[in-house]
């Protein structure tokens, strides 16, 4: 007894002592030294040691308490990881309110009271990963019957709780500027705009399974031929964002033709080229796009060709003028939200009714197996230049929204960052689910203006986002594929390939 | 008929009105490597005609010339979709169009189903030409026309009488890649059924199969031949299958066409009994 007792120990202290080398290794010079230039002259270094050994101390606490979970001692890391996470976010969350208690409370190195909350809620995470994995641990050791069971409810009620989801989110959306002010407004239509692009791509990625990493440059081509057909041929809103789509997919399959021959890896290079070739032609075409120094003045958006002006010019009507009531700036943007809304749920309409037809079931399969699509008669670039065009098209309207928004354009937002996270949404969703990808998008876009004050946190936040739905979902929230037709009548739950089994 | 004198020859409907597919002098290379070597072969109308040879003796090889997967080095491929019509030239068509217009089906080696769809919708897929048309290239289909949701509908009912032939109704919500390896085969031979070919090409459908799924799969191919009058092409290496129901039996060996002719005649053959028991026997 005190034998095996000794040797669960010796591994855990082998364990820790591991963690903590490694941990002083990567923080030693990457926390431990930070440069600071003088007077912006010359360059020296702080040193912050005492922020490596809070690192190493809180890595190996960590993982100490991870290794006595795994060798059966559970206690610990629930006990101290909820008194961890519960401090952690209480001060925090005093520290965001402003007050004074959160002077006197003892913290680690750093002073920024959302980095606090942050860190709790990582606690959070890694107390919910360990009942996660006893859990799992639990269903391993049940037998076949208790399993299966087990997961055909929590799929019947995951496929619930997304069916309700998206009813739910519209009649929020559609409510929500009754109660919200302008700010959040402006925020949610910058989402929306997201929401919508996002739904392109996933029609490209998540139906087509073709990887494009320059998905932003059909967004810039709409942004910006709504700016210069606006600007020069006075078309109004509607008429433009016709264009902007028709543009946006014209260049999809402009682009398609010599692309679509280039499979997986190498497809994503050459669109990840493509959407940079957009950006820097725009940098550099001054006489078209006035090159880094964007174009000022865009059109915003109009009521039906009535201008949204305070002061509408002689002999022209405006839209408070014509409405009889007194001017607000508001009255613009609340316009504009549900356009925006109602065009995003008309792309969203179309882009899952397509799903249904026989140009969506052709993406799937061409997804699953070129070869045999090619063997079935199904012709492989048409399939894919539809799935990128109309896939443009989407980005096209969605840059239409942005140009009209800011009443600006430059080149400096179509970047490649904007393609990652768009692409992020689309795998952070599951791809192929609408909703669930529009909920991924909302988050990616929303949670950054709500922490404005962690900016720099953002990726790392984002990068623990993406590990951690690898790990819990690494097909995405949806998870599972629902079939575009049924023949046994649609069952609140997908089979799963064990039931499949048992029925034949 | 003055009409069809003045085609040139290889367009020039075929002699006999049976004939299906003529292979003439097929030749395949790989760089040094001659995969076929001058194969002519002849498959008719109503028959299973059987390619057997050793490993590597460039059976899969005449498939993808066939089927458009290869461009042949040299040879002519001619499918005699209806007789006494112009044939399609299958060695200058693109890939799909094989499928599409001259409608030759194949199934593959190592099964090539969409694993990740459902069974039904495998069987849909297979009759996207069809439904892509009906559904005006989309157009009709977004706004739910009703010519659209007929043949839609006509697509389904024809899925399920193969569902059903083939002893797969039950399952056909489930995901095709999680069905045992049988029902994967047979789902497959369904699924190039549903594109209504002239010619059925299969590789190696017995593979993988127990004595009785063989035998249900014998079945199979006899009612496709009878019931639906299409040419069958076969690879395979289960004799009990390719002895039981070919009508025509093609040897290859090291890419040549050793020996050609009905069952009887092949198993006597002494080429054939070199290729397969070697030099003393």
């Amino acid at each position: 007894m005190a034998e095996t007792r000794n040797e669960f120990l010796k591994q855990v202290a082998a364990e820790a002592l591991a963690t903590a080398a490694v941990t002083f290794l990567l923080s030693f010079l990457l926390v431990g030294f930070d440069t600071v230039s003088l007077q912006g002259q010359a360059l020296t270094f702080n040193t912050r040691f005492d922020a490596v050994a809070w690192a190493v101390a809180l890595v190996t606490a960590g993982r100490v308490l991870m290794a006595l979970d795994r060798h059966g001692l559970h206690w610990p890391i629930l006990v101290f990881g909820s008194i961890f996470a519960a401090y952690f976010i209480f001060a925090g969350v005093c520290g965001v309110l402003g007050y004074p208690a959160y002077d006197n409370l003892p913290k680690p190195h750093f002073d920024q009271p959302m980095a606090l909350v942050i860190f709790g809620i990582a606690a959070v995470i890694i107390v919910g990963l360990s009942l996660a994995g006893r859990r799992t641990r639990q269903i391993h050791a049940m037998s076949s019957e208790q399993r299966k069971a087990i997961e055909a409810t929590s799929a019947s009620r995951g496929y619930l709780f997304l069916k309700y989801l998206g009813p739910t989110l519209i009649v929020f959306a559609l409510a929500l500027p009754l109660f919200a002010n302008q700010k959040w407004v402006d925020a949610l239509v910058v989402a929306l705009t997201f929401v919508a692009l996002a739904w392109g791509l996933n029609i490209v990625v998540g139906l087509a399974g073709l990887l494009d990493l320059g998905y932003v440059a059909f967004y810039a081509v709409g942004a910006y031929t709504y700016t210069k057909m606006s600007m020069y041929f006075h078309l109004d809103f509607w008429e433009t964002l016709g264009f902007a789509g028709i543009f946006a997919a014209i260049f999809g399959i402009v682009l398609g033709f010599p692309v679509l021959r280039l499979r997986g890896d190498y497809l994503a290079i050459v669109t990840l080229g493509f959407g940079e070739m957009i950006r820097v032609t725009m940098l550099n075409w001054v006489d078209f796009s006035n090159g880094p120094a964007g174009i000022n003045n865009v059109p915003y958006i109009d009521f039906f060709g009535i201008p949204f002006k305070r002061k509408p010019e002689e002999g022209t009507e405006s839209f408070h003028t014509l409405l009889g009531i007194d001017y607000s700036t508001g009255q613009r943007l609340y316009f504009m939200y549900y356009v925006v809304l109602v065009l995003s749920l008309i792309i969203c309409f179309v882009a899952v009714r397509m799903r249904k037809l026989p140009i969506g079931r052709a993406w799937e399969a061409l997804r699953e197996d070129e070869i045999a699509c090619r063997a079935l008669g199904i012709n492989p670039t048409n399939t894919k230049l539809t799935a990128f065009a109309i896939g443009a098209s989407f980005a096209g309207l969605s840059g239409a929204f942005f140009a009209t928004r800011l009443g600006f354009v430059s080149p400096d937002p179509f970047n490649f960052e904007l393609s990652a996270m768009v692409l992020a949404a689309v795998v952070l969703g599951g791809a192929g689910s609408q909703v669930t990808v529009a909920l991924a998008a909302l988050v990616l876009t929303i949670v950054p203006i709500v922490m404005l004050d962690l900016v720099h946190y953002r990726m790392l936040v984002f990068g623990v986002v993406m590990v951690l739905a690898m790990l819990w979902r690494p097909q995405g929230i949806a998870g599972h594929r629902r079939p575009t037709i049924w023949l046994h009548g649609k069952k609140n739950q997908p089979l799963t390939a064990s039931e499949g089994e048992a029925l034949a | 008929m003055t009409a069809t004198k003045a085609l040139p020859p290889e367009l020039r409907p075929a002699p006999d009105p049976d004939e299906l597919l003529c292979v003439d002098h097929l030749t395949m290379r790989f760089g040094g490597l001659v995969a076929i070597d001058s194969v002519s072969m002849v498959a008719k109308r109503k028959q299973i005609t059987a390619i057997i040879g050793p490993n590597g003796a460039g059976k899969t090889t005449v498939f993808n010339c066939i089927t458009g997967f290869y461009k042949p080095t040299m040879g002519r491929v001619a499918l005699y979709s209806t007789p006494g019509e112009v044939p399609f030239l299958l060695e200058r068509m693109d890939g799909f169009r094989i499928g599409q217009q001259a409608r030759v089906a194949r199934t593959f080696q190592n099964i090539r189903l969409f694993g990740g769809m459902s069974v039904l919708e495998n069987l849909m897929v297979a009759q996207h030409n069809k439904l892509m048309h009906a559904s005006g290239f989309t157009v009709l289909g977004l706004v739910g026309a009703k010519s659209f949701r007929r043949a839609e509908a006509e697509a389904k009912d024809r899925a399920v009488d193969w569902l059903k032939r083939i002893n797969l109704i039950r399952v056909a919500d489930s995901p095709a890649g999680s069905l045992p390896y049988g029902d994967q085969r047979r789902l497959e031979i369904a699924r190039a059924m549903c594109t209504d070919p002239v010619l059925l090409c299969l590789d190696e459908p017995a593979a993988g199969l127990n004595p009785r799924e063989s035998a249900e799969l014998n079945n199979l191919l006899k009612s496709l031949r009878d019931e639906f009058g299409i040419g069958v092409l076969l690879i395979e290496h289960d004799m009990s299958v390719v002895m039981g129901i070919s009508d025509h039996i093609v040897v290859l060996e090291y890419g040549r066409k050793i020996s050609d002719g009905d069952p009887a005649k092949v198993r006597n053959d002494p080429a054939v009994i070199r290729a397969y028991l070697g030099e003393d026997a």
